[in-house]
């Protein structure tokens, strides 16, 4: 079974080659096939391989080297797939969760004129993701790292005729080529600390190699983290990511779930090794993470735009997993990450419904009371909003957002401060998740709802309803009754732990400040909405508004600092001022063309004087010399 | 034998096509097609049957070579040799070379015999080039490179552009710079004489003649002229652009494609082995130079509207990092400033088959009047967009082996530099996409050329994609190539 490990990136990379070349002369029928087909036949791949690899006699991983990309001297990059649990949760989420995308997609996108582009395209960034988490060496990992924000930069700007499609498209590229750049870099200096691309190998003589906290153990990861920080939108590079709903919404829920926002967690999930020899740098990977949600989960309490608003919530919970990263947690963040996979796909796919019904009306102030037009879309999206909102007990988010939580308190990297900032982002995510419940959902009806949606787009709703409610089950904290399922399977044994609130008061906290947000909801957005209008109406409460609808204003901080100053360089040198200089040689030489060339008078006066002065000057020289 | 025989063909084919045109533009075109082809095949023979049985036993470093006495009297033969280096800068002439002949505008009127001539004749003399293993033949070729472009630009050049002051302006410089490098040539075959009593023009020959005071630092500085020039580097660049604007497009694919390739070769054949102390003494300030001309490119190209130029401040952009991986004196950067040559080459020749196509019918070059054409030509789209990403150097196309190898060279020999060129890519990145969406997106605006890819050009379109992915995800062989060339 896992000799098929290759076909797993394999086949959707061959969907997008036949849709590629052949997409517009097959009927859509033909499409849907390929393109869902594709990564449904790597999902059930993945499933094999998944079986293969637990009933292992011996379990180990399991590597199967394809080619070797480049060798020169003493370097030598392999493409190489690496299975381990951690490669396999997530190709088994990427491919599982892409393939119900797809499905979806197959009606959502049924009417648009580039329906062939839309799932070679799909199909492409599936594939990508999956080179990227199964890469062996950090070459290979890097090839999907880029191959994936080429497709975010396609789909994103997939509606291309609208230019602001397109500029957000080349934001989303830009935002995380900067980072990218950096985790090259930080590629260079692996490679001379320690002889090494391929990741095992790395890992192992990083821990004879460094000693914690040295200057190239901080150097290296503090690189490797931007990359990750670009990808996964965490400040300061977390502005492409609202934008990056430009795209049509099967793409945002693909973007957001099962792909391109999880690589920045996945490679330092895969890299904590390192990590773990630069405390220095996970300290900063906490803050970034603690100051990430909240920052977040403010901006999506005054978001308009259905989309948007869920956009934010993902780097907020984005903001969750670097913060369990950041405490050394990375399998809690690995698990927060497969239950937000299912939540997040389904809040954007049911949001997706909702834009269609509306007839791609996105503002929530201009929907409402939709549970009655829309119920199944409604249920399946309480699920998810519940799943999001970490609603106690009864659904998957809370279980993964409580071991991150539990993971921050008790590791001696976390602390209080760090906890504090979880558990308020709790009660905010509380808020926001149904803030967007009442708004589309209950009140009165606004606007037109036209027909349901059908079967290809219900399915995948219903079975990540489930799975967002369900998939918490495999990981149950001490204090409910112990399943660890999950980290046993990732090899991560409970540590001793010692906090200043015992697990079973910070579980109570935490769900006292979700339920909270959820109750804060209530009134804010469903009994008393005249509140949050009279604040708004004041000038500092608008002020407020504004900061948070724009994010912060990062948007404006950094076309100040960046964008201005290097569009000015750049039309400095539109020109080519270095070629002054040769057009001022041309000149001279123009110049004295024209000079000399007047002494060619024609009168032969003037030539005797000039040939008699000559000589005399040449005697003059030859006597004094 | 097979080494003059790549060098004649080609011309030969160029003369027939001539002759032919006198009769209709189309059967010269297809003699040029049939010649670029066979050509392809012939070279790729001669790579084979090399890989396959090198000069076995012998101590020369070449993999075929030919020797006849020239000019006895100051020491110049006429000494063709081969060896990996040369071989894969020759199979790159080559396809390149059939590129150019497929999209050549040859039947627009004007004698297409003529323009097909000038076309092979230029391969031909850039084959030279890449052969020849005396200074005094490699100046000739180098210097008989010059006169089909004059001839391309003056001829078939851009109508809309100042076709005679951009051919002066090519002429000029790279006349004069090559004057300066034969000065050179000659100064330093005079002093091998004098110090071995031996009088030889052989570049194997003169490695290692002893050099001391200014000699040793201006014999260098006037090849590096010459070469700098050719590629061209930032300040040396200012011919560049308008060349660009004014070539008709298939001489842009052998001007971009190769000849400016002959910059770096030269710089990798002679600069470097001829002069191994002044080179590393010199090394530093010209990556100096190299990451000027990165920074420089970069900035220029994302401020440009017209597509040509554009592409001329691009490859300023690229071939800045060839240079960089030339002078970080080390096998990582050097093995990948050539695979960048050869990349760049696919990747430059494919963004001036783009502009032949949308210049194609009086089409618009000017990147503010366009927009939206991905919905007319989605193939003319597609294969910009692999072009653009070849370009900011995505993973997986061949430009990425070139630029990772480069940096990771530059990085051993100077982090900073290092850190700062990577940094660029950030800029190419930006100017790339600009240039993606001001042409193929956005809202439509009516100065779009009307027609998609088809028939030739998309056949040339296929070839340099193919050949862009596949140095891209198996660049072994090209980069096994060099081995025992470069250290």
């Amino acid at each position: 079974m896992l000799q098929l490990l290759w076909t797993v990136p394999a086949l959707p990379l061959l969907g997008f080659a036949l849709l590629a070349l052949f997409g517009r002369r097959l009927p859509r029928a033909g499409v849907s096939v390929i393109g869902a087909g594709s990564v449904g036949l790597s999902a059930v791949a993945s499933g094999l391989v998944a079986w293969g690899y637990i009933t292992q006699t011996v379990p180990a991983a399991y590597s199967q080297c394809l080619w070797t990309w480049m060798e020169v001297g003493s370097l030598k990059v392999d493409m190489i797939l690496w299975l381990d649990p951690i490669s396999l949760v997530m190709i088994l989420v990427a491919t599982g969760v892409g393939f119900l995308i797809h499905v979806y997609s197959t009606e959502y996108m049924r009417d648009d004129a580039d329906y062939a582009r839309f799932f070679a395209y799909m199909n492409l960034f599936v594939g990508a993701m999956v080179v990227l988490v199964l890469a062996g060496s950090l070459p290979m990992l890097y090839l999907g790292w880029e191959g994936v924000g080429l497709c975010s930069y396609l789909l994103i700007g997939f509606w291309y005729d609208n230019a602001d499609n397109a500029r957000a498209a080349v934001k989303a590229f830009l935002v995380t080529r900067i980072g990218d750049i950096g985790m090259l870099i930080g590629l260079f200096v692996l490679w001379f600390s320690l002889g090494t691309l391929d990741i095992q190998p790395l890992m192992e003589r990083a821990q004879l190699q460094w000693t914690p906290n040295s200057a190239v153990a901080v150097a290296a990861t503090a690189l490797l983290l931007c990359g990750a920080l670009g990808k996964s939108g965490q400040l300061p590079l977390q502005v492409w990511l609202p934008d990056a709903m430009a795209g049509p919404t099967p793409v945002s829920a693909l973007i957001h779930a099962a792909t391109m926002v999880a690589a920045g967690v996945y490679l330092l999930a895969r890299t904590h090794v390192l990590f773990d020899l630069a405390p220095a740098v996970q300290c900063v990977v906490a803050v970034i993470g603690a100051a990430t949600l909240l920052l977040a989960g403010t901006s999506a309490l005054a978001q308009r735009d259905i989309k948007r608003a869920l956009a934010y919530s993902t780097i907020s919970q984005l903001g969750y997993m670097f913060l369990a990263l950041g405490v050394g947690a990375w399998s809690a963040a690995l698990f927060h990450f497969m239950t937000h996979a299912f939540f997040k796909a389904l809040l954007f796919m049911a949001a997706g419904a909702v834009i269609l019904a509306m007839h791609h009306e996105q503002d929530m102030f201009n929907m409402g009371g939709l549970r009655r037009r829309l119920p199944l879309v409604f249920w399946t999206f309480l699920a998810g909003a519940m799943s999001l909102a970490a609603l106690p007990l009864v659904t998957a988010g809370f279980y993964s957002k409580d071991m991150i939580l539990w993971s921050v308190l008790s590791s001696p990297k976390g602390g209080f401060l760090l906890w504090a900032a979880g558990v308020v982002g709790a009660f905010l995510t509380g808020l926001y998740s149904f803030r967007i419940v009442f708004l589309v959902f209950f009140g009165e009806e606004k606007g037109h709802a036209s027909a349901k949606p059908g079967p290809a787009m219900m399915i995948p709703l219903v079975l990540l309803a489930v799975l967002a409610l369900g998939a918490g089950f495999v990981e149950i904290p001490e204090t409910l009754g112990r399943v660890a399922l999950f980290s046993s399977f990732m090899g991560v044994h409970a540590a001793e732990a010692s906090a200043v609130l015992g697990e079973g008061t910070q579980q109570v906290l935490a769900a006292l400040l979700a339920l909270g947000g959820l109750a804060a909801a209530v009134v804010l957005y469903l009994l008393r909405p005249g509140i949050v209008k009279a604040w708004v109406a004041t000038p500092s409460g608008a002020a407020l508004q504004r900061l948070c609808a724009s994010g912060w204003g990062f948007d404006a901080l950094y076309g100040m600092l960046i964008i201005r100053p290097v569009v000015a360089l750049s039309s400095l040198c539109r020109d080519d001022f270095m070629a002054v200089v040769w057009r001022a040689v041309g000149i001279c030489a123009e110049g004295a063309a024209a000079g000399l060339g007047r002494a060619q008078t024609g009168r032969l006066r003037f030539y005797m004087a000039g040939i008699a002065l000559g000589a005399v000057v040449v005697l003059a020289l030859v006597v004094l010399l | 034998m097979t080494l003059t025989a790549i060098i004649l063909f080609p011309l030969l084919g160029g003369v027939l096509a001539w002759a032919a045109g006198w009769k209709s533009a189309a059967s010269a075109r297809r003699i040029a097609l049939i010649a670029a082809a066979l050509q392809c095949l012939l070279v790729a023979a001669l790579a084979l049957r090399l890989r396959l049985a090198p000069l076995a036993g012998t101590a020369s470093p070449w993999l075929a070579e030919l020797r006849m006495p020239w000019i006895p009297q100051i020491g110049a033969s006429f000494h063709l040799a081969a060896d990996g280096l040369s071989m894969a800068m020759l199979l790159l002439t080559a396809f390149l070379g059939l590129v150019a002949v497929l999209v050549s505008e040859g039947a627009s009127g004007r004698n297409g015999g003529g323009l097909h001539l000038c076309l092979l004749s230029a391969l031909a003399a850039v084959s030279g080039v890449f052969l020849a293993a005396d200074l005094l033949l490699f100046f000739v070729f180098f210097e008989a490179m010059l006169v089909p472009v004059y001839f391309l630009i003056i001829l078939w050049g851009d109508l809309r552009e100042d076709r005679f002051a951009a051919a002066l302006k090519f002429f000029l410089f790279t006349q004069a710079s090559g004057l300066v490098m034969l000065v050179a040539m000659l100064v330093l075959s005079f002093l091998n004489a004098r110090a071995t009593g031996q009088l030889t023009l052989d570049a194997l020959e003169l490695r290692g003649v002893p050099l001391a005071g200014a000699v040793a630092l201006l014999l260098p500085l006037g090849f590096f002229l010459a070469f700098a020039v050719k590629l061209p580097m930032v300040p040396l660049h200012s011919w560049q652009p308008v060349t660009y604007a004014a070539i008709p497009a298939s001489g842009g694919i052998i001007l971009s494609g190769v000849m400016a390739k002959v910059g770096a070769y030269g710089l990798l054949r002679f600069v470097l082995p001829l002069f191994p102390a002044a080179s590393s003494q010199l090394a530093p300030w010209a990556m100096v130079l190299a990451l000027a001309g990165i920074l420089y490119g970069a900035f220029a190209a994302f401020a440009q509207t017209d597509l040509r130029r554009f592409i001329a401040y691009s490859s300023i952009n690229h071939l800045g990092f060839v240079v960089l991986g030339i002078f970080s004196m080390n096998g990582l950067g050097q093995r990948g400033a050539f695979a960048l040559m050869v990349a760049h080459g696919c990747s430059v020749a494919g963004l001036f088959v783009l502009a032949g196509v949308m210049e194609r019918d009086g089409g618009s070059r000017d990147m503010a009047r366009l927009g939206g054409l991905w919905a007319a030509a989605p193939r003319l789209g597609a294969f910009a967009l692999l072009l653009i990403m070849a370009t900011l150097g995505l993973p997986g196309l061949a430009n990425f082996v070139g630029e990772f190898l480069v940096l990771l060279g530059t990085f051993q020999a100077s982090p900073r530099i290092a850190v700062l060129a990577a940094l660029s890519t950030g800029l190419s990145a930006a100017y790339a996409l600009r240039f993606m969406q001001r042409i193929f997106f956005g809202p439509r605006r009516g100065a779009e050329p009307a027609a998609d890819l088809s028939g030739r050009q998309a056949v040339a379109a296929l070839l340099l994609v193919a050949s862009l992915l596949l140095l891209g995800l198996f660049p072994g062989t090209m980069l096994q190539a060099v081995n025992g060339v470069l250290p």
